[in-house]
């Protein structure tokens, strides 16, 4: 078994928690259909947001330099970070500069694919995450599930537990607007006391220099209002070239999210505080590469609202943590699979191959194609398990010689229904270990097909 | 060689992707009829709440909305109406206790329910978010229909911040139930003068 079967089986055996999840998710999804239905150029703004986040990959160099010069003409401090490593430099030289001892942090899933929370830890600075969801799992000391709703693999009563033992609440009240308050004035404390504020970035303005984050919750807003120090990490691929192409990405973005018109704070950036200062991270850490592949290039179009995990069937009943890779779902699937191929082979056999995900996408990103792609690149690269192997290699070798074929099916018809269970689903049938066998039927479908054709 | 060219020269060796022509975006979101209505059902869909008032009946308005408020911060005039002025602080920290606090909103938009705010006069963008309840006060003939039309009259290059608001703050991360009141306000009005 892989890694991610293992880990989805594990998520499985509590079914009610599974089956609550699945329809958790599914009903997202279902108010992501209604904003969308809800608009009737959906599919042009689907295509518009197509071709100009494809252009924009297309002239990636021209962008960012065009981004940066904005952007220091506004006063914004601007660096570069080849990888994660130097990503979390960076970052800590400036709280270090700025003698920070506490940082508020709003959700940035590069900031998690850095690791950069630990790294700051390890060098005695303080991370609070200040996203509900975030704050839930920071203090069980677990990673994001999903990367729109970080804890939806909890319970609220596993929230009130969490929230009792680190917030000192009542943990018996599991009431959810009870834990909500109690979380703002435990966080409006961390705002009012942290010298720093660290968020992600939703987009980069080239033509401005200016970087738009979107919240529901304000506290994007909150931290970096407080703190006279803002740190924005975001990847290369966050540009978009003009002010008004907003008008195309915040009308997907929150609707493909949580079925949403717009988020309920969408703040753009343009310049620093008045005795404040700004800066802004820009991160490749292997993004650049997605370039040259024309298979999996599209994936850098992607703006992160998560309405493919919440249409995958797959993700919906396996849980965000069995992916393994710090985005889950199909997007994750492909970034995770493309960046280390031998760590994430697992992944693109997570898919059923619907291409819900594809469906749903605001950008147009070809998921399911490039999950596809991406099982053919690792058979290639050898990298499938040995039972696998051996099943593909036979099946082939079968399909090459149909009187085998024929053959093979006279005795399967004949002998199965005639052998006892623990023959049939001995341990080497994967098929039949959660399904029956079906009824063998006494002719083949070519015999009947013959006949019938007579 | 610097990081920063060391990416841009990752990002050109292994540019592989078809170029195509930056699009022209036309205005392709709906027009509406009646646009204060559109844009009151969305924003009571956000949880907010949208009304219309005389310029002199605003501090009745007001009150009778937060009664018991006696904290209320404003970076308007409101006649007869008693308010801090926020710009007077040195520190935004000293906006932590505030009830409520009354702002300007250049315009609204009736597509998302959303407002756009962007005060250069402003000194403290904490406002829009620290204070438990918060007005904004928009000019009625500023009603946009979408967000095509909304970034035809943004000009963000000569301000520091801009901001849609679109609703109090919310979240559902728990069980994704919605929870009113996250970081931000707890309540909204957007009132039309």
């Amino acid at each position: 078994m892989n890694s991610h079967q293992k880990k989805a089986a594990n998520f499985v055996a509590n079914t009610k928690k599974m089956q609550w999840h699945d329809k958790a998710l599914w009903f997202v999804r279902e108010k992501r259909d209604i904003a969308s239905k809800s608009l009737p150029q959906w599919e042009s703004l689907r295509e518009y947001a197509n071709q100009i986040k494809t252009h924009t990959m297309g002239k990636l160099d021209f962008y960012l330099q065009q981004f940066e010069e904005n952007a220091i003409n506004n006063g914004i401090k601007i660096h570069w970070a080849k990888d994660a490593k130097e990503h979390n430099e960076i970052a800590y030289k400036i709280l270090k500069q700025h003698n920070v001892k506490k940082v508020v942090k709003s959700k940035s899933m590069l900031t998690e694919e850095c690791h950069l929370n630990q790294y700051l830890e390890q060098n005695n600075i303080k991370v609070i995450d200040t996203d509900l969801g975030e704050r839930i799992i920071q203090l069980r000391k677990e990673p994001p599930s999903h990367i729109v709703l970080p804890a939806i693999h909890l319970t609220k009563e596993d929230v009130a537990q969490t929230f009792a033992k680190h917030l000192y609440t009542d943990p018996n009240n599991s009431d959810p607007t009870y834990l909500t308050h109690q979380a703002r004035l435990h966080l409006r404390e961390q705002f009012l006391s942290a010298d720093a504020a660290i968020t992600g970035v939703n987009f980069a303005i080239a033509q401005t220099g200016s970087i738009v984050v979107c919240t529901n919750e304000g506290n994007a807003d909150m931290g970096t209002s407080l703190s006279k120090l803002h740190i924005a990490s975001m990847g290369i691929e966050k540009i978009i070239p003009r002010l008004s192409d907003l008008d195309i990405f915040l009308n997907l973005l929150a609707r493909s999210a949580t079925g949403q018109h717009i988020t309920t704070y969408s703040s753009h950036y343009q310049a620093p505080k008045d005795n404040g200062e700004f800066h802004i991270i820009i991160v490749d850490n292997g993004r650049s590469q997605f370039l040259q592949n024309k298979k999996y290039q599209k994936s850098l179009n992607c703006i992160r609202c998560g309405a493919c995990m919440n249409s995958c069937p797959v993700y919906r009943r396996s849980g965000g943590h069995s992916y393994g890779y710090v985005i889950p779902g199909p997007i994750g699937s492909t970034l995770g699979a493309f960046k280390k191929q031998k760590d994430h082979s697992d992944l693109p056999f997570a898919c059923t191959l619907c291409s819900s995900c594809s469906d749903v996408c605001p950008i147009k990103i070809d998921l399911h194609k490039q999950l596809y792609h991406h099982r053919e690149d690792i058979v290639k690269a050898g990298l499938l398990n040995k039972k696998k192997q051996f099943i593909l290699k036979t099946t082939a070798l079968m399909m090459n010689y149909p009187k085998i074929v024929d053959f093979m099916g006279i005795i399967i018809r004949k002998t199965i229904p005639l052998l006892p269970d623990f023959i049939v689903y001995n341990k080497s049938n994967i098929w039949g270990k959660y399904r029956q066998m079906p009824k063998m039927p006494k002719k083949s479908f070519k015999q009947i097909y013959k006949e019938k054709k007579q | 060689m610097t990081s920063k060219e060391i990416i841009l020269n990752n990002i050109k060796q292994n540019q592989n992707i078809q170029q195509i022509p930056l699009p022209e975006i036309p205005n392709i979101n709906e027009i509406y009829e009646n646009i204060f209505e559109q844009f009151a059902n969305t924003i009571e869909n956000a949880g907010g709440k949208a009304l219309q008032s005389d310029i002199n009946k605003l501090n009745n308005l007001i009150l009778e909305l937060y009664p018991k408020a006696t904290k209320i911060a404003s970076n308007i005039k409101i006649p007869n109406l008693k308010t801090i002025d926020p710009n007077i602080y040195t520190n935004p920290h000293d906006l932590q206790n505030l009830e409520l606090a009354i702002v300007k909103g250049e315009f609204a938009v009736a597509q998302n329910g959303a407002v756009w705010i962007q005060n250069n006069q402003n000194k403290h963008r904490a406002l829009y978010f620290i204070a438990e309840n918060l007005i904004i006060i928009v000019d009625k003939n500023n009603l946009v229909n979408n967000l095509y039309e909304a970034y035809k009259q943004i000009d963000i290059t000569n301000s520091s911040y801009g901001v849609f608001i679109s609703g109090p703050s919310k979240t559902a991360d728990i069980e994704q139930s919605l929870v009113i009141g996250a970081h931000g306000s707890k309540s909204l009005y957007v009132i039309f003068v």
